[in-house]
């Protein structure tokens, strides 16, 4: 069939919309089904996400995360591959990280600080090393593996947690507070510098970080030789081969770089928050990556959006569960689990319907009965 | 000597006991991954049948309506992981990935909505439950050295659902191998496209496998909430789903080693239960992770073909087209 392909406007921006409007659809009916006014939850939501600046901060603080997960999950995608191990990656972050600052306290900041950094990447890095490798020349699953490594990534921080890294006379599985110098300023600190007042939030500097992050992946996938590469072996691995591009080299660099943006999810919560290495501190990031991603269609721009929604919902979903003690905070995973079902494995239902009445409404009967399949993964 | 193998009998059973949720779910996922549909969604599947399992019993206290409901619900899970996978050839992995998310959700939201305990369902009472079976003879045969000592420990006092669990792997293999929807199963995960030639539906025969995946798993979930414990709680399944994912690898997708891939999967969790605080002579003690990481590691290790190579069914992961214009 040669049919004329549909605007981008249609494929990349209507039918995600409409992707997403029915999960958010779905969600609604849940609400409703025990017994409560989804639209009345959406304003408490919306209000207690976005109408405060202690709302705002928390808002943009669960973002954070949630860029470098999503960007984490996007730049394995556009190599091909599925990497379902943000959540391990972003454990080993924070135990690279806690290493660096428990390590070297001695450092003056301006060397300790950068050191944790590069830590956290580095470890996240080396956490998806085995599976990239195994996906890259042994053709092992890296979705099974890295959900195997997820696993491991919890146990080891268990087994260190409890054992040789924790704190004398606790009784919590965490380490010691790190120096001052290991830890990145809170943004109400960093505006105080300026002379300005704002709201103290767990807000932290790596928010700059997320959205450098941001421009480094679009810079890095579209203007780029490497990202060239990257693409092409996510789109076709074969005809790599004949453009002189290694898939399995690509392949293990690409994922390389998807564990390094999710290891950097720790800067947040630790170098930012908690000042010292915790238990399950990851909380789900990495999988909430997995519908930022979707959500963004792989685009960075995309993404910091995205990653602003589930940021919105997390912290909404807070003040919801406190507001309206039926509606639990898991809520919010029933919208996120609606999101990746709508977004990600069914994201061509509504494609074709929409196209037609496309289609229709400009007298273009012809226009492509397929929208642009220009899929994920 | 008779207390060394009276500690033995303990593990035994104990693994047999851990090891059945994780039959059932590593069942499902062979038909489903047999027939070319990848399942990642497990997990899910067996948390919503756990909480409908529990849901139901603790209102109508009757452990048949509590499995009925618990097929129930993880099958509707399966028909959307179907309706994804097959009909709108979307990208199985995160079809997975989003049942699992969903049943995560779901269960939580629901069961505090409903019950209002936190998410746990009410305390069944044993009439609510699948209690244990006493074999016949089991108490006479405990006199008898060994044999009968195995038989009234092992053998004896379980749930009907294990004695299902167990029967299902003969009865797997008889459907797989020797039956022609399990010759046609297979086929159509491996070659789908000789299946439509051949003037089948490659369409209705993924969905019976994926569904059948749904009925196991359901079957799995009933067992952790209304034969193992007397209520549904979060997160019931903690990772058993995934556990059996690996074990359906380590079994290379072929029922009579899943038997074996999960009993051994449970004695390690059985071993590592048991093993918490003991020192070993020489060793000191064992850290309890190491042993939970151990299917994992082992996993991982066998998938990178160390250990003899896993090959999954040929077609599995990829949507059939019948029309490539």
């Amino acid at each position: 069939m040669s049919a004329r392909p549909v605007p981008v406007w249609l494929s990349a921006g209507v039918v995600p919309l409409v992707n997403v409007a029915v999960a958010f659809l779905a969600a609604g009916l849940v609400v409703a089904l025990i017994g409560e006014n989804p639209l009345e939850a959406l304003q408490i939501m919306l209000r207690g996400a976005l109408g405060s600046q202690y709302g705002l901060g928390y808002t943009l603080y669960y973002t954070t995360s949630f860029i470098f997960t999503g960007l984490a999950v996007a730049v394995a995608f556009h190599a091909g591959h599925f990497n379902i191990g943000g959540e391990g990656q972003a454990l080993m972050g924070g135990l690279g990280a806690a290493l660096v600052a428990l390590g070297l306290p001695f450092l003056p900041w301006p060397l300790l600080l950068p050191l944790c950094v590069l830590g956290a990447i580095a470890a996240g890095a080396a956490w998806v090393f085995i599976p990239a490798y195994l996906q890259a020349y042994r053709g092992s699953h890296v979705v099974i593996t890295t959900i195997m490594f997820n696993f491991l990534a919890g146990t080891l921080l268990v087994y260190l947690l409890v054992g040789p890294l924790k704190m004398t006379g606790s009784m919590a599985p965490e380490t010691a507070k790190f120096v001052p110098g290991a830890t990145l300023p809170l943004m109400n600190q960093m505006a105080a510098w300026f002379g300005l007042t704002i709201t103290r939030t767990p807000l932290n500097l790596s928010f700059v970080f997320a959205i450098l992050a941001a421009i480094f992946v679009w810079v890095l996938i579209w203007r780029t030789r490497l990202g060239y590469a990257i693409r092409t072996v996510g789109a076709n691995p074969d005809a790599a081969v004949y453009a002189g591009i290694s898939p399995a080299r690509i392949t293990v660099i690409a994922l390389l770089i998807s564990g390094g943006l999710a290891g950097l999810m720790a800067t947040n919560e630790i170098l930012g928050v908690q000042g010292r290495l915790i238990n399950e501190f990851a909380a789900g990031a990495g999988f909430v990556g997995i519908a930022v991603a979707l959500m963004g269609r792989g685009h960075p721009f995309g993404i910091v959006l995205a990653a602003l929604l589930f940021g919105v919902l997390y912290q909404g979903g807070a003040e919801l569960a406190f507001d309206k003690p039926k509606i639990t905070r898991e809520m919010i995973i029933v919208i996120q689990g609606f999101v990746i079902l709508f977004a990600g494995a069914l994201e061509m239902m509504f494609a074709d319907q929409i196209a037609q009445l496309y289609g229709r409404l400009t007298g273009k009967a012809d226009v492509a009965t397929k929208a642009s399949a220009k899929g994920q993964a | 000597m008779s207390d060394a193998f009276q500690i033995m009998l303990l593990a035994v059973d104990s693994a047999v006991r851990l090891s059945v949720p994780l039959l059932f779910a590593c069942l499902a996922g062979l038909y489903s991954e047999r027939a070319g549909v990848v399942d990642i969604g497990l997990e899910g599947k067996m948390l919503i049948g756990a909480f409908a399992a529990g849901a139901a019993a603790s209102v109508v206290p009757n452990p048949w309506l509590g499995l009925l409901a618990a097929v129930l619900a993880s099958v509707l899970f399966a028909l959307i992981h179907g309706f994804a996978s097959i009909s709108q050839r979307g990208n199985q992995i995160v079809s997975g990935v989003a049942i699992n998310v969903l049943a995560s959700g779901l269960t939580a939201v629901l069961g505090n909505a409903w019950f209002n305990q936190g998410g746990r369902t009410p305390q069944l009472p044993n009439t609510a439950r699948f209690n244990e079976i006493t074999l016949p003879f089991a108490v006479e045969a405990r006199t008898v050295p060994f044999i009968g000592e195995f038989y009234h420990e092992v053998v004896s006092g379980h749930s009907v659902l294990v004695y299902i669990a167990l029967t299902l792997v003969p009865l797997t293999w008889f459907g797989l191998y020797r039956t022609s929807w399990g010759l046609r199963l297979r086929a159509v995960g491996e070659n789908p496209a000789a299946v439509d030639t051949a003037g089948l539906s490659v369409t209705r025969l993924r969905y019976s496998a994926v569904v059948v995946a749904g009925i196991l798993c359901g079957f799995g979930g009933a067992y952790l909430a209304i034969a193992q414990s007397a209520s549904f709680i979060t997160d019931m399944t903690a990772g058993k789903g995934f556990i059996a994912l690996a074990a359906l690898i380590f079994a290379k997708w072929r029922p009579w080693p899943a038997l074996g891939a999960c009993f051994l999967f449970g004695l390690l969790d059985a071993v590592a239960l048991r093993i918490q605080g003991v020192n070993f002579p020489g060793i000191g003690q064992v850290p309890v992770q190491a042993i939970q990481a151990l299917p994992y590691i082992l996993t991982v290790v066998l998938l990178a073909g160390f250990i003899g190579k896993a090959i999954p069914p040929k077609a599995v992961g990829i949507p059939y087209l019948k029309d490539r214009s």
